[in-house]
């Protein structure tokens, strides 16, 4: 596949690289002159020396024949702008944004940019996985749309332990899609009563997540 | 009317102050920034000494400051600081997020300018208006530029006499 990747920081040195081990094509594109210099001598020419947020060199990297580009810079509203430049001018069938702030991953979703990356996300999941009970994990984003999928133990003392699926206040958008009970998946009904140390599916609108939270630990 | 306008350099500052005399509510928000330049300077430091209006310290794209400077009452939105792209995120939460009508954003790539008007955010790239500006008066074409030109010389005239305000 052909990626291209805006942005030759850390984060973009090291994918590219990545990329590139697994065999696809890649262009970086780097601003810094000095940066796309080092770059091009570690990866070879791979490199544009170039404004990721211009039109133009979008087009030089040939966004338009990309199956997706990848903003990874360190600036947020940079990295927006350059995935809607290429989504709406070269047509990239794909981007994916880098959000540095976490509080701007709903702010991306809202204006069009479905997939997102928050480091700060995914080392507060690997530390919420580890945690040993109470756990409410965002899992994952759901590609094309505002959801998620969240994972939710039952703990002793909240609302919902020996309650009904159907008796949780969930936001109305939000859905129980499953039940692991002993490391057994069972089907949510409304009727099915819920124990403590059952982990709960919960699919729901990425803005409900606090919602959901409130729900299932009161 | 109310209005937001976030970024407070030269022509956020004189759009504020200009508005302010008039007689709307204006908030201006400009970010904290921490580059040694500009710290020596005092914050706001282009806006008139007469302004009334509020002045916030904070991140222009962040939900949480805009809110504070009153977007939700808004009635027009102007996102005027240095960069295209925190202007065109900014314009587009107030758009897309607070749902306001009136949304005009400084953009000076005619590239990004062009692109995002037609998705409905009313651009202005410096570039182009300023370079079709002194273009018709070398060609002394005087329809283009006479209205404006003497609209922008008298509000001079006026800040001439207006002493700037240090915070």
């Amino acid at each position: 596949m052909y990626f291209v990747v805006a942005g030759a920081g850390e984060v973009g040195f090291h994918l590219a690289q990545a990329l590139l081990e697994s065999g696809h094509e890649i262009t970086v594109i780097e601003a810094d002159r000095r940066r796309a210099n080092f770059v091009q001598e570690k990866l070879g020419s791979i490199v544009m020396n170039a404004a990721a947020d211009e039109g133009r060199a979008q087009m030089e990297a040939g966004c338009s024949r990309a199956d997706a580009l990848i903003a990874v810079t360190g600036d947020d509203a940079k990295n927006l702008v350059i995935c809607q430049l290429a989504k709406l001018r070269c047509h990239t069938p794909r981007v994916i944004a880098r959000v540095n702030n976490p509080k701007n991953e709903i702010v991306f979703k809202t204006l069009g940019i479905d997939e997102t990356i928050s480091s700060t996300r995914v080392i507060m999941n690997v530390i919420e996985q580890e945690l040993p009970s109470g756990g409410f994990m965002p899992l994952m984003s759901l590609a094309g749309s505002a959801n998620e999928l969240i994972e939710a133990e039952i703990a002793i003392g909240t609302p919902p332990a020996g309650k009904s699926v159907g008796s949780l206040r969930l936001p109305t958008d939000a859905l129980v899609g499953g039940i692991i009970r002993k490391g057994k998946l069972l089907h949510a009904d409304d009727d099915t009563k819920l124990e403590v140390g059952d982990r709960v599916m919960v699919f729901s609108p990425t803005v409900s997540e606090s919602e959901v939270r409130k729900a299932l630990f009161g | 009317m109310n209005i937001v306008i976030v970024g407070c350099g030269r022509v956020g500052g004189f759009l504020a102050g200009l508005l302010d005399s008039e007689g709307h509510r204006v908030s201006v928000v400009d970010i904290a920034s921490t580059s040694p330049a500009r710290a020596e300077r005092a914050w706001f430091q282009h806006l008139p000494s007469s302004f009334k209006g509020e002045t916030i310290l904070g991140d222009g794209t962040d939900l949480e400051v805009l809110r504070q400077a009153g977007i939700e009452k808004a009635d027009a939105f102007l996102a005027l600081t240095e960069g295209d792209n925190r202007n065109l995120m900014a314009a587009q939460i107030a758009k897309k997020i607070f749902g306001l009508k009136q949304v005009i954003a400084k953009v000076n790539d005619p590239v990004r300018a062009q692109t995002y008007r037609d998705m409905g955010i009313n651009t202005f790239s410096r570039t182009t208006i300023l370079g079709t500006l002194l273009h018709a008066m070398l060609q002394d074409d005087r329809e283009v530029g006479e209205v404006l030109m003497r609209k922008a010389l008298a509000y001079e005239a006026d800040m001439v006499h207006e002493p700037v305000k240090a915070r």
